[in-house]
């Protein structure tokens, strides 16, 4: 009874926790003129420690910890490092922002750390109380994070908005959970798995609780018809806050997605892939339609992402090995596109005053070229124009449901891919052919322009070189389907 | 066993029993016994012999809610004191010094909220 | 036959405070009525063995959680009766939904079985029988050695709870006077006491 549980496997984790504390406790304590620069930093040195004891503790093999509450595999450390460059690129991102928009307190990175851990959690979760767990720590630091400027109305109300609907969804996810377990008399993944194969079926008060789970799940990824509070909280959230909300959280969410479906309810695949199904077509049509009305960057991208999710999904509802190689890949690639994209948002200042009007970029081309160009890659990526990017992630998901006979549905993904083209298009038009408006400031941070250059020219070239992403997402997608 | 549970709470019921017995008896009885003239005079709210001033419902200010959420948390961290207290026999080392861990972790968040300041009412 | 009128007493008190929730005139009412939900839902705990979800239902709940509802409540001055304009309009999805609910609990308990494959896999966190062990004491059986990851989990939760809350509502007065007796203990004589020498008949 008193014996220790296995923790190595789950170092990176204690070690994030830990620095929390410790980061705590300098901010509050430290005497420094700048606490928030000092804070920032040496977050973003744990979030790179942090990655290096992912990448230490991983073995070949798949590793459970803390009584089987906790896995390690190949999928999770993709997962990790993904969400922790995103992570840090976020705390980058966010520096110069916060200080100019009267955010600069050091609980900011603070906060991203609390997230980021919940996240970890979340991708190494084997039980359903440990994904829960993780689940409320991110989620919880997220409402924080976009009521932080509480003297906006507009911050305050999407912090509220996304605490009343998350809060909604959790409550669907825990009566999920509680009927899955009252029918299975297990919360563990390994035991929940060896009690629905696709032989014996399942009973149907299970069915009902996974329906309730993925429609939690599926408010996280604000897959359509649980998007609702996605363009609101993503315009009213801080424009850092909100970079941050469209890609590690989504990344988070869908992975966790992912482990539940693929693992616990492996079995059956059967019943929830026409779920995926449904929520994928749906949210490509509104991620695609409802976003051709939009005149606000931050709703337009808030769309964006809806339709992503839906691209993503379909990779899914393959419900095969091959499939989830698709999400994975598709997901880094999102996470380029979006960084970078975010990083030109953050950077739509007029006089030093943000705009986040599409109208605020017209003849971009002519006052900042470079600027304009990498927005075009960026937007020929995510409406995946080849050779793009964009382009590639969505050629693997469809080849992916086409091999798994889903012929219709990718069908479906190629013509709203086609009609979101339109808007990423038209962002394109008012930069290059309309007059021009005012003129916007030049990037000011080296770290920004850094990361407007890299993530461009990823994006741009990844063709040339895609094994780098494709080779661990093979990798990752085996270790889930016990390869 | 659930019966003996049970059973230990039985003066609770009993006492809770008795507390409802006697609201209903009083409250009757006052209905049934005294005299029941209202007139508005009677009806009017009475505040040191003026009319009420306002609603009495004002607008609390956000301190009030802050030390509420603190008082929570310390509250829910104090709750899972009491299942340690009772199970410490079994659990051995291990479980006193996991709970000295999570009692670290709160200090850790009290030491920052003193030193913010979120414990003083200015 | 006392426990089952008591276990009717304690639902029926429920769900009929439950309903004084929502249709309560004065939100404060609602509040009140929440509490003795509370403690009749702390009641059905304790019929069914699980005492010390029902002690905590009351230390938590009724203790901190209600009195937190009353300060939003204040705090938030609602109007209700412009909230409850649309009530009528809200009835038949609430009610559809409401039925959805019933039916599937209803599913529940006429169809409950425990996969059998489960139980021999789950064997060492299965609940042990209630005659052999108390239950405060079944859970910290588990909480604090088997669950440690969860328990320091909800630990990350609790200090993010702590950060959250500060974040977002303390503010910082200016124009506060208040006393400091370790800076008025602390303070040199050199800085605040000047000595000058006065010419007679100059001045200062």
């Amino acid at each position: 009874m008193t014996e220790l549980p296995v923790l190595f496997p789950a170092y990176p984790e204690i070690f994030l926790a830990i620095a929390i504390m410790a980061l705590m406790m300098i901010g509050a304590y430290s005497k420094a003129e700048n606490t928030l620069g000092a804070v920032s930093a040496l977050t973003q040195v744990s979030f790179v420690v942090t990655a290096g004891l992912v990448l230490f503790v991983v073995g070949g093999a798949t590793q459970l910890a803390m009584n089987d509450l906790f896995i390690v595999d190949q999928f999770a450390v993709y997962m990790k490092l993904l969400i922790l460059l995103a992570s840090l690129l976020a705390v980058t991102m966010s520096n110069g922002f916060i200080r100019r928009e009267g955010m600069a307190k050091f609980e900011y990175p603070i906060l991203i750390a609390f997230a980021t851990l919940g996240m970890m959690m979340m991708v190494s979760a084997n039980d359903l109380m440990s994904l829960y767990i993780g689940l409320e720590l991110q989620s919880l630091s997220l409402y924080v994070m976009a009521a932080f400027q509480r003297d906006n109305s507009r911050s305050t109300e999407a912090g509220l908005k996304y605490f009343v609907l998350g809060a909604l969804s959790s409550g669907m996810l825990l009566y999920g959970m509680s009927m899955v377990y009252g029918f299975a008399g297990s919360t563990q993944f390994n035991a929940l798995a060896n009690a629905f194969t696709a032989d014996t079926g399942a009973h149907m008060g299970v069915i009902v609780g996974l329906i309730f789970m993925v429609a939690g799940l599926a408010f996280k990824i604000s897959a359509v018809p649980f998007h609702m509070w996605t363009p609101d909280v993503y315009e009213g959230a801080p424009t850092p806050v909100t970079a941050f909300f469209a890609v590690a959280p989504k990344v988070a969410a869908m992975a966790l997605l992912i482990r539940v479906l693929v693992g616990p309810f492996g079995g059956l695949v059967a019943e929830w892939s026409q779920v995926i199904v449904v929520l994928s077509i749906l949210s490509m049509f509104i991620g695609s339609f409802a976003a051709i009305a939009q005149s606000n960057i931050k709703r337009l991208m808030a769309y964006s992402s809806i339709g992503h999710i839906g691209f993503a999904l379909i990779g899914l509802a393959a419900g095969t090995e091959g499939g989830v190689e698709a999400v994975l890949i598709y997901l880094a690639i999102y996470l380029v596109m979006n960084i970078g994209t975010f990083a030109c948002i953050l950077n739509m200042k007029v006089g030093g005053r943000m705009v986040e009007n599409i109208s605020d970029l017209a003849g971009l081309s002519k006052n900042n070229p470079v600027m304009a160009m990498l927005i075009m890659v960026f937007m020929f990526s995510m409406a995946g124009i080849p050779p793009m990017a964009g382009f590639m992630s969505k050629l693997f998901v469809f080849k992916a449901a086409i091999d798994a006979g889903l012929i219709a549905l990718t069908v479906i993904g190629a013509v709203t891919s086609v009609v979101s083209a339109f808007y990423y298009l038209r962002v394109i038009k008012v930069m290059y052919f309309d007059d021009p408006a005012e003129k916007l400031d030049s990037v000011e941070s080296g770290a920004m322009k850094l990361i407007l250059a890299v993530t461009g020219i990823v994006t741009a070239t990844m063709i040339f070189y895609m094994p780098v992403v494709t080779d661990p997402a093979i990798k990752a997608a085996s270790s889930l389907f016990g390869g | 066993m659930l019966d003996q549970l049970l059973s230990e709470y039985f003066p609770i019921l009993v006492f809770l029993g008795i507390a409802i017995g006697l609201c209903v008896v009083m409250i009757l009885g006052s209905m049934i016994v005294a005299r029941q003239k209202p007139d508005p005079e009677k009806l009017s709210a009475y505040e040191c012999g003026f009319e009420a001033f306002d609603d009495a419902r004002t607008r609390f200010d956000v301190r009030f809610y802050l030390v509420t959420l603190l008082f929570i948390i310390f509250d829910l961290e104090v709750a899972f004191l009491f299942p340690w207290a009772v199970s410490l026999g079994n659990i051995g080392l291990f479980g006193f010094w996991s709970m000295v861990i999570f009692l670290v972790i709160l200090t850790i968040g009290f030491a920052y909220e003193w030193k913010k300041g979120a414990l003083e009412w200015e | 036959m006392i426990q089952t009128l008591v276990f009717y007493m304690f639902a029926i008190i429920t769900i009929a405070c439950g309903f004084m929730v929502i249709t309560a005139r004065n939100p404060v009412h609602s509040v009140l009525f929440l509490i003795l939900a509370f403690f009749n839902a702390a009641g059905l705990f304790l019929l069914q063995g699980a005492e010390f979800i029902s002690m905590i239902l009351v230390i938590v709940y009724v203790g901190a959680v209600a009195v937190l509802f009353l300060f939003v409540v204040m705090m938030l001055d609602v109007n209700l009766n412009e909230m409850r304009r649309g009530f009528v309009k809200y009835l038949p999805i609430g009610l559809a939904v409401g039925a959805v609910l019933l039916v599937e609990l209803f599913t529940i308990f006429t169809a409950w079985v425990v996969e059998p494959a489960v139980i021999s896999v789950n064997a060492a966190t299965a609940t042990p029988a209630a005659s052999e062990v108390h239950n405060t004491e079944a859970l910290g059986n588990l909480i604090y050695t088997h669950y440690v990851y969860l328990f320091m989990g909800s630990g990350m939760v609790l200090l993010l709870a702590m950060v959250g809350a500060i974040v977002l509502t303390l503010r910082s007065r200016d124009g506060v006077k208040k006393q400091r007796i370790m800076d008025q203990i602390a303070r040199p004589a050199s800085e605040e006491v000047e000595l000058v020498k006065v010419s007679s008949g100059g001045g200062i």
